[in-house]
């Protein structure tokens, strides 16, 4: 079964124990500056947004590579960078619609996220299920539950 | 091994930086944050000096587990010779600063000396320098922070700095970070202004690594961290309500301090609570609690994000102050709300926000505020002097009051010396509600016998983060007792004084104590630090600093004499509620705990003391 990392922002603290999870997952620091999962402080409502690559199907970072450094993970639907082959000419960051390929001075390659190869880091070490990785099939199946209750239960009290 | 192992040495005098290697041998003493920033400056500084003089120096500290996966590992302390008390301050804070500075590859910062202009100091990784800070000298907390990230251009740069309160060197003024995160007490904002700093804005991007034994660290802290989540308090109470979950608690306890510790309950408390900030307000139909928030690392998660009700008398026409913003958390909310008898829950914010805004401690303003209240009630201060009518219970009076201190007008200029100067120059030095000149936060101890000695010995002035027996003699944390007893409350003290200790220097936040014991935490310091890091060791440790704080406060010329409560607490019984008759119990326990602390009758260390800590 294909998965999907589901975000839902409400249940967010802002403690970024999922960038500190990713970043110790590819780099074995603790350091958000590298982390591939990005938490947003919209400090004027009180939102905190946690935001990472999407997997698109048609990836526009993917089908942009001169290289063919990114591809497709059919294992988990991830659309992988091959730092090996990575030229580092940042092609993929313009064509990215979302901002979650970036690059790293550090090693001159671009990075995204890959799913952590089926164990997404950030997801496991998320206190507060802001982030899960669920069928990728049904990542409404949380809303249309929701949805559900409220409705059956207007319903029971009428 | 989890510190960064280097210093960053700034000699403000001379406009120069410099990195040196953190001293490894007095890391091993007193492992970071609290304990090994209080090392170094009690090192470095006569303990006599004039703490707002350029021969004080002031220090920005991470502790070992700052930055790392550890829960709550977020913290830092700014440690300095406290011009409130004169006592060493240590001031602990939390938001995301910390683990940056962390991550960029500091354990500290260390100021010397004062510059000739406004500064600010810029870290970027190794690279640091100080930079002219006209254009932000006059500016809030709030617009220093935008200013910066503005003009870097680097939304990502965190930022701990002053606003007014710093700059005009009110007493009780704080360094906030992250908009509204303060290391908040005993004044070391005012040091900060007085050697004219402005900001310290920190990016890091080179992480924490280096652990003793990573695969350990995180086996270990994912262990623990399910005990915070499983735990009552910190897993369901903290995050849900915030501390204030405590405001009904303590006031049905007969302890919440009110009107200047005239009474022992409020009848307001309910529409200052927790409770009263998750209901929607009658005005806008909107509760006052947007959502909860964590600092960096945390999985509690207790900080409070409310928004003002735009139609408040405070706020009208002034749109900044509309967004969602920080609190209010329960000491907050006492010492604004009931130390004075303000039970206006929206005014309460908007002084709040001004503290943040400004860069001001809400607890020695509020319970300020509290002591002249009572000077008014009394006809010893007027109306024509203080620019408005400040009986007990006026939301106007606090709000008023909090704009002119913050900003150093009028009358402003006087309650920013803190209770005990005011009212000292007005004749009646006993009304200050204080310790060390610090103001007391929101238990009274006529009704929680084991906070009067913690207030009493707490190094740096009445403080509730020093020794907190609260848990024990409230919550049943980690057993209950009877806090109207003194019986083996020195004992209580003592233990809980040690331990906080240590949960400071390790980098971690004490709130973590409702769940955990020293026993939890003693894993993930020997994961990252080293094998050595074992239970006795963390317990010498944490009597060695408090021992050390105590012989810096003993060179600074505090005697026994210092270690007392105002005479209200002493002499003036509870009115009402279980405490009702009672006073503190000190003189009880002070001797008992100088014994047990090994120290003479005069609360100075005894030689065999010294000797066994290694002093």
């Amino acid at each position: 079964m294909l998965k999907s990392l589901q975000i839902n922002p409400d249940k967010c603290t802002g403690c970024l124990q999922c960038e500190m999870a990713c970043a110790y997952e590819n780099y074995g620091v603790f350091a958000t500056a590298k982390s591939r999962i990005k938490v947003f402080d919209f400090h004027h409502t009180g939102r905190k947004v946690p935001y990472t690559c999407t997997q698109c199907d048609e990836a526009w970072c993917l089908h942009a590579c001169p290289v063919e450094a990114i591809t497709l993970d059919k294992a988990t639907g991830a659309k992988v960078v091959s730092e090996s082959t990575c030229v580092g000419c940042k092609v993929c960051t313009i064509a990215c619609p979302f901002g979650t390929i970036n690059y790293v001075a550090d090693t001159g390659k671009v990075q995204k996220c890959d799913l952590c190869g089926g164990q997404p880091a950030c997801a496991e070490a998320c206190p507060t299920q802001a982030i899960t990785y669920v069928d990728a099939n049904w990542t409404g199946l949380d809303r249309m539950r929701a949805w559900a209750e409220k409705t059956g239960n207007q319903t029971a009290t009428a | 091994m989890a510190w960064a192992r280097k210093i960053l040495r700034v000699n403000l005098t001379k406009g120069t930086v410099a990195s040196e290697p953190l001293r490894m041998d007095w890391a091993a003493q007193y492992l970071g944050s609290r304990g090994l920033a209080s090392k170094y400056l009690a090192e470095e500084i006569d303990p006599k000096v004039d703490p707002l003089s350029s021969e004080n120096k002031i220090i920005w500290a991470t502790g070992p587990l700052t930055g790392t996966v550890a829960s709550t590992g977020g913290r830092y302390v700014v440690v300095t010779k406290g011009p409130l008390t004169g006592a060493i301050a240590c001031s602990n804070s939390g938001g995301y600063w910390g683990a940056e500075l962390k991550m960029a590859g500091w354990d500290m910062v260390i100021f010397e000396g004062k510059s000739p202009k406004p500064v600010y100091l810029v870290i970027e990784d190794e690279k640091a320098e100080l930079r002219d800070a006209a254009h932000l000298w006059g500016k809030t907390v709030w617009e220093t922070e935008a200013a910066i990230k503005t003009s870097h251009q680097d939304p990502l740069v965190r930022i701990s700095s002053i606003g007014g309160a710093g700059e005009n060197q009110v007493l009780f003024a704080a360094v906030v970070n992250d908009l509204h995160r303060a290391a908040g007490r005993s004044g070391v904002g005012a040091v900060m202004g007085s050697k004219n700093l402005k900001a310290i804005a920190v990016r890091g991007t080179k992480g924490v690594g280096n652990l003793h034994n990573p695969k350990e660290f995180m086996r270990v802290t994912t262990e623990k961290k399910k005990i915070l989540a499983e735990n009552a308090v910190t897993g369901q109470g903290l995050p849900t309500y915030g501390t204030q979950v405590l405001m009904n608690v303590i006031n049905e306890m007969g302890s919440l301090p009110t009107r200047n510790h005239r009474d022992v309950a409020f009848e307001g408390a309910r529409d200052i609570s927790a409770e009263a900030m998750a209901e929607p307000r009658k005005t806008d139909g909107k509760p006052h609690l947007v959502t909860n928030q964590a600092c960096f690392g945390c999985t509690i998660a207790c900080g409070r994000i409310s928004k003002i009700d735009e139609t408040h008398f405070t706020v009208q026409n002034r749109p900044q102050y509309w967004g969602a913003s920080g609190g209010m958390e329960y000491e907050a909310a006492w010492a604004l709300g009931a130390a004075n008898g303000v039970r206006d829950l929206e005014a309460l914010q908007f002084a709040n926000l001004i503290c943040n805004e400004h860069g001001m401690d809400p607890i020695s303003f509020g319970a300020t505020i509290g002591a002249v209240m009572e000077l008014y009630d009394m006809g010893v201060l007027t109306k024509e002097q203080l620019g408005i009518d400040a009986k007990f219970g006026s939301a106007e009076a606090l709000c008023h009051f909090a704009e002119i201190t913050a900003k150093g007008e009028g009358f402003g200029k006087e309650i920013g010396l803190g209770s005990k100067r005011l009212c000292a120059k007005y004749g009646h030095p006993e009304l200050s509600m204080s310790v060390k000149g610090q103001e007391f936060p929101a238990y009274d101890s006529r009704g929680i016998q084991g906070m009067g000695l913690a207030y009493a010995t707490s190094n740096r002035g009445a403080c509730h983060l020093r020794g907190y027996t609260v848990a024990s003699e409230v919550l049943g944390i980690p057993v209950k007792t009877d806090p109207l007893s003194a019986d083996g409350k020195p004992e209580l003290v003592m233990a809980f004084q040690d331990a906080t200790a240590s949960f400071d220097s390790a980098g971690l936040c004490i709130f973590t104590s409702f769940a955990w014991s020293l026993a939890d935490i003693q894993p993930q310091i020997s994961a990252a630090c080293g094998d050595e890091f074992t239970m006795d060791n963390l317990n010498a440790i944490g009597e060695r600093i408090w021992n050390m704080e105590r012989d810096f406060n003993n060179r600074a010329g505090f005697t026994s004499k210092d270690d007392t409560l105002p005479p209200r607490l002493l002499k003036e019984a509870a009115k009402e509620g279980p405490a009702k008759g009672l006073v503190n119990k000190l003189p009880e326990m002070l001797p008992k705990y100088y014994e047990i602390r090994g120290w003479d009758a005069d609360g100075k260390l005894k030689a065999d003391t010294r000797k066994r800590l290694g002093l």
